[in-house]
C-alpha cells in the first residue's frame, strides 16, 4: 500500500497553504504540501483580480483599530473578534513580507497605492495592476515555496478523509488522481487550507475545486464548524454577455473608479430603495445590494439573465480607456464595448464567511488538526469586507504553520501502516458499490448547485431550506452510493467527482441545516419569512457531528477586552 | 448584443492512452454566443459524456492556466479558445507525454508522488 511521511501536512496550495508551508519549513519542520489541482494555481487565490485590505497607513492615516472597526461592522456583530483583531494586527507584516519575496504592490509617489472599497473607512486596499493581485500573489508564494527544500509538494493529490486515532489527527488519505489510487500520508500536524465552498452554488465565481471539502473533511474528523449558513453572494457578477479570460467578479473597482451605474431592467437606480446610504456613491456594503439586485429581478425589474445593468455608456470614451487599461481590449475580444453597451451582473455566491472552528493559533479541537484561509470560520461574521480574504488567507496561514510546526515537534513518531487501514478499506469499499448504468457524480453536483441556488442562496425559506434539506439527505443516502466512477484508474475525473460529491453534500447540509436554525435576517444571510434582525440571535452557531447526526448549539461571540491593546 | 438561438456546436475530440490506440468521438452541443472550447468540454462532461479526462481549474479567468490544448491544430488555452457554430478538432499537446484524453503530463517534475 503506498504511504508517503512528513511532519506537516497542508492540505491545498492557495495562499494560505502555501503561506502555512513556508512557515512551517521555517519553524524547523519537514512540509507536505498537497493540492487537488496544481500547486499554486488551484483555488480562488490565484483568481482574485482585485485587492487586499490592509492598515498600511501610506496612503492616507490608518490604523489597525480602525481596520478592524470597520471589519467588526461589517459582520453584524457576529464576527469572532479575536480572529478579526489578529487578522488587522498581522496584516502589515504579512503584506510587507509578500514585498520582500517579490510581490510588486501598485506604488505611487513612493509608497504602496492604497485604493478605497467599500465598507472601508479610508483608502486601505492595495493590488498589483492590472487586475493581478491574485495571479501575483500566488506567483511569490509559488516560487518562494520552491525555494524551500524543506516542503516537498505533490500536485494532483486531493484529500478525502483526515486520519485519526486516538483523538489525534495523524494524516490523510489522498486520492492521487493520476493514477487513481488511493495514498495514505502519516502526518505530525495537518493544516486544512483547501478553501471555501461557493462551488455549491449554480452561480458562483469559483474555481472547480472549491466544493468545501475542507468543512466536511474537518467535521468527519471530529472538529466543529461555526457560522455555515453565512455565504457572501457577491452582488454584481458578471452574467452577460459570456465574458471568458477574466474573473467574473472583476467590474467592482471600475463601478467605484468611474461611477458605473447600477440600474435595473428599466434603466433605473434602484440601491437608494433598499435602505442603503449609496446616494451615489457606490458604497453599499455587498449584502445590501446583492438584496436589493435580487429583490428588483423578483418584482419583474430585472435583466434578461436576472440580474441589473451596469451601465458605463454615460463616461467618456478616453476616460473609460485610462481607467480599465489593458482590460477594454480584453473586453472587446468577447464583444464588449462599454461605450455602446451595458452589462448584466447579478449576484453570485462569492466567499464564505462561515467555517472550521479555531482558536487565535488555528487550532481546531481535534488534537494535530489546524486549518486556515477560506476554510476557518468566524473571523467576518455575517459579512466580509472586500480585500479582507486574502489578508486573512496571509495571516492564517502563517498561524497555522506556525503552530503545525510546534505541534509536530510534540507530536511522537509512532506510524503503523494499520493506522490507516481502517479508512483506506472503508474508502475503498465505497467506490466498488456503484453500478455500470448509473447516473455520474457529476449530473448530481450539477443538481445539487440549482437546489443550493433556487432553495438555499441569497433569499432563503424555511420551507425551501427543509426541502432543500430532505433531497441533500437522499442523495447522499440513496444516489450517492449508486454514482457510476467506472474502472478507469488514469486521470478518472468521476472518480475525483464522487469523492468531491461525497464532501460537498455534507458541507452542503451544514449550510442548509444552519440557515434553517437562524430565524432572521442578518448580512448574508436573509430569511424572507423572518426579515429583521433579531437581537435573540445574536450569537453564532456551532455544528459538529454527535451520534452520527448533525449537531447544532448557540454560542455567544468571542469579544475582544476593549481595555487591552491589539496587537499581533 | 443579439443572441443567436438554436445553433450547435460539434466537437471532434482525441480520445485514448498512451501507447493504446487513439480515436476521435465527435459531440454536438447547444452554441450560444461567447462560449469558450472549455465550456463545450465542461459541458459534455456534464451530459454527455463523464468519462473525458480534461484538465482545468479556474474555468474561465485565465489565471490557473492549466487547460492547454490543441485546438484546430494551434495551441490554446481552451478557457478563452472560442467556440464557434463549426465542427473544432481537440487535441493533447503534442511535446508533453499523454496521460489520457486530452490530459498531458504538464506537472513540474518535483511535484510529483
Ligand atoms: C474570483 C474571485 C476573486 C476574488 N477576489 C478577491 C480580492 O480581490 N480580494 C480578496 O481579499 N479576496 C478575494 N477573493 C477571495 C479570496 O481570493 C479567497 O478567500 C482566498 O484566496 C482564499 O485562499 P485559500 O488559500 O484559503 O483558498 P484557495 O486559494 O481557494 O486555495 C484552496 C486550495 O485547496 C485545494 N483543494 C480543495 N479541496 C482539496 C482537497 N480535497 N484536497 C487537496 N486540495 C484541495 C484547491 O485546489 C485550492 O488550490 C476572491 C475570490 C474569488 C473566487
Amino acid at each position: 500500500m503506498p504511504h508517503l511521511s512528513t511532519d506537516v501536512l497542508v492540505i491545498g496550495a492557495g495562499g494560505a497553504g502555501m503561506y502555512a508551508a513556508i512557515a512551517a519549513a521555517q519553524h524547523g519542520t519537514s512540509v507536505l504540501l498537497v493540492d487537488k489541482a496544481q500547486v499554486g494555481r488551484g483555488g480562488a487565490t490565484i483568481m482574485a483580480q482585485m485587492t487586499v485590505a490592509v492598515a498600511l497607513a501610506e496612503q492616507e492615516p490608518d490604523s489597525v483599530e480602525l481596520h478592524l472597526e470597520d471589519t467588526l461592522k461589517a459582520g453584524r456583530g457576529l464576527c469572532n473578534e479575536e480572529l478579526a483583531a489578529l487578522v488587522c494586527a498581522e496584516a502589515p507584516k504579512r503584506i510587507r513580507e509578500m514585498e520582500q519575496w517579490g510581490t510588486r504592490w501598485a506604488r505611487e509617489n513612493d509608497h504602496i497605492k492604497q485604493e478605497m472599497a467599500p465598507g472601508h473607512s479610508v483608502k486601505r486596499c492595495c493590488y498589483v495592476d492590472f487586475l493581478n493581485t491574485g495571479p501575483a500573489v500566488a506567483a511569490t508564494l509559488r516560487r518562494k515555496v520552491s525555494e524551500i527544500s524543506a516542503i516537498r509538494r505533490i500536485s494532483n493529490l486531493a484529500a478525502v478523509e483526515i486520519i485519526v486515532r486516538d483523538g489525534r489527527a495523524i494524516g490523510a488519505v489522498v486520492l492521487d488522481l493520476v493514477d487513481g489510487e488511493l495514498i495514505a500520508i502519516h502526518a505530525k500536524a495537518v493544516v486544512l487550507a483547501a478553501g471555501g465552498l461557493t462551488k455549491l452554488f449554480e452561480r458562483n465565481s469559483a474555481s472547480t475545486n472549491m466544493g468545501g471539502e475542507a468543512y466536511a473533511l474537518a467535521l468527519w474528523a471530529g472538529a466543529e464548524l461555526i457560522d455555515m449558513e453565512f455565504v457572501q453572494f457577491f452582488p454584481i457578477g458578471h452574467l452577460a454577455p459570456r465574458l471568458v479570460g477574466m474573473d467574473p467578479i472583476m467590474w467592482d473597482p471600475y463601478r467605484y473608479k468611474l461611477g458605473g451605474k447600477l440600474v435595473n431592467g428599466q434603466f433605473e437606480e434602484f440601491i437608494d430603495r433598499y435602505g442603503s446610504t449609496d446616494f451615489g456613491q457606490y458604497n453599499a456594503t455587498r449584502d445590501v445590494a446583492a438584496y436589493a439586485i435580487l429583490k428588483e429581478v423578483e418584482a419583474g425589474r430585472g435583466t434578461p439573465h436576472g440580474g441589473a445593468y451596469l451601465d458605463f455608456r454615460h463616461i467618456p470614451e478616453a476616460q473609460l480607456r485610462a481607467a480599465f487599461g489593458p482590460v477594454i481590449d480584453r473586453l472587446l475580444v468577447n464583444g464588449i464595448d462599454l461605450t455602446k453597451t451595458p452589462v448584466e451582473v447579478g449576484p453570485m455566491a462569492h466567499y464564505h464567511m462561515g467555517g472550521i472552528r479555531v482558536d487565535v493559533n488555528m487550532r481546531t479541537r481535534i488534537e494535530g488538526l489546524f486549518a486556515a484561509g477560506e476554510a476557518v470560520g468566524g473571523s467576518n461574521g455575517a459579512n466580509r469586507l472586500s480585500g479582507n480574504a486574502i489578508t486573512e488567507a496571509f495571516v492564517f496561514g502563517e498561524r497555522a504553520g506556525i503552530s503545525a510546526a510546534d505541534a509536530a515537534r510534540r507530536a511522537s513518531a509512532e506510524w503503523d501502516e494499520k493506522f490507516a487501514d481502517e479508512t483506506m478499506e472503508r474508502l475503498k469499499s465505497l467506490g466498488e458499490m456503484s453500478a455500470e448504468n448509473a447516473i455520474a457524480p457529476i449530473a448530481l453536483q450539477v443538481e445539487l448547485q440549482k437546489l443550493m441556488w433556487e432553495q438555499a442562496g441569497p433569499f432563503r425559506t424555511g420551507d425551501k431550506l427543509t426541502s432543500a434539506l430532505s433531497r441533500i439527505e437522499e442523495m447522499r443516502k440513496k444516489d450517492l452510493p449508486e454514482c457510476r466512477v467506472g474502472s478507469e484508474h488514469r486521470f478518472n475525473l468521476d472518480l475525483q467527482d464522487w469523492f468531491e460529491l461525497r464532501a460537498m453534500l455534507t458541507t452542503a447540509e451544514t449550510v442548509v441545516q444552519s440557515a434553517l436554525a437562524r430565524p432572521e435576517s442578518r448580512g448574508a444571510h436573509q430569511r424572507e419569512d423572518f426579515p429583521i434582525a433579531d437581537y435573540r440571535f445574536l450569537k453564532n452557531q456551532v455544528m459538529e457531528i454527535k451520534d452520527g447526526e448533525l449537531a447544532t448549539r448557540w454560542v455567544v461571540p468571542s469579544r475582544l477586552d476593549r481595555s487591552q491593546a491589539i496587537h499581533g | 448584443m443579439v443572441e443567436r438561438k438554436n445553433k450547435t456546436a460539434r466537437l471532434r475530440i482525441s480520445r485514448g492512452m498512451p501507447g493504446g490506440e487513439r480515436c476521435y468521438d465527435t459531440f454536438e452541443l447547444p452554441y450560444e454566443d461567447g462560449m469558450s472550447v472549455l465550456d463545450a468540454l465542461r459541458w459534455i462532461r456534464a451530459n454527455l459524456d463523464s468519462t473525458l479526462a480534461i484538465r482545468y481549474s479556474c474555468i474561465n479567468a485565465n489565471a490557473c492556466k492549466t487547460c492547454m490544448a490543441l485546438v484546430n491544430g494551434e495551441v490554446e488555452y481552451t478557457c478563452i479558445a472560442k467556440l464557434t457554430p463549426n465542427l473544432i478538432t481537440v487535441e493533447p499537446l503534442p511535446k508533453r507525454p499523454l496521460i489520457r484524453d486530452l490530459v498531458t503530463d504538464s506537472v513540474p517534475e518535483d511535484e510529483k508522488v
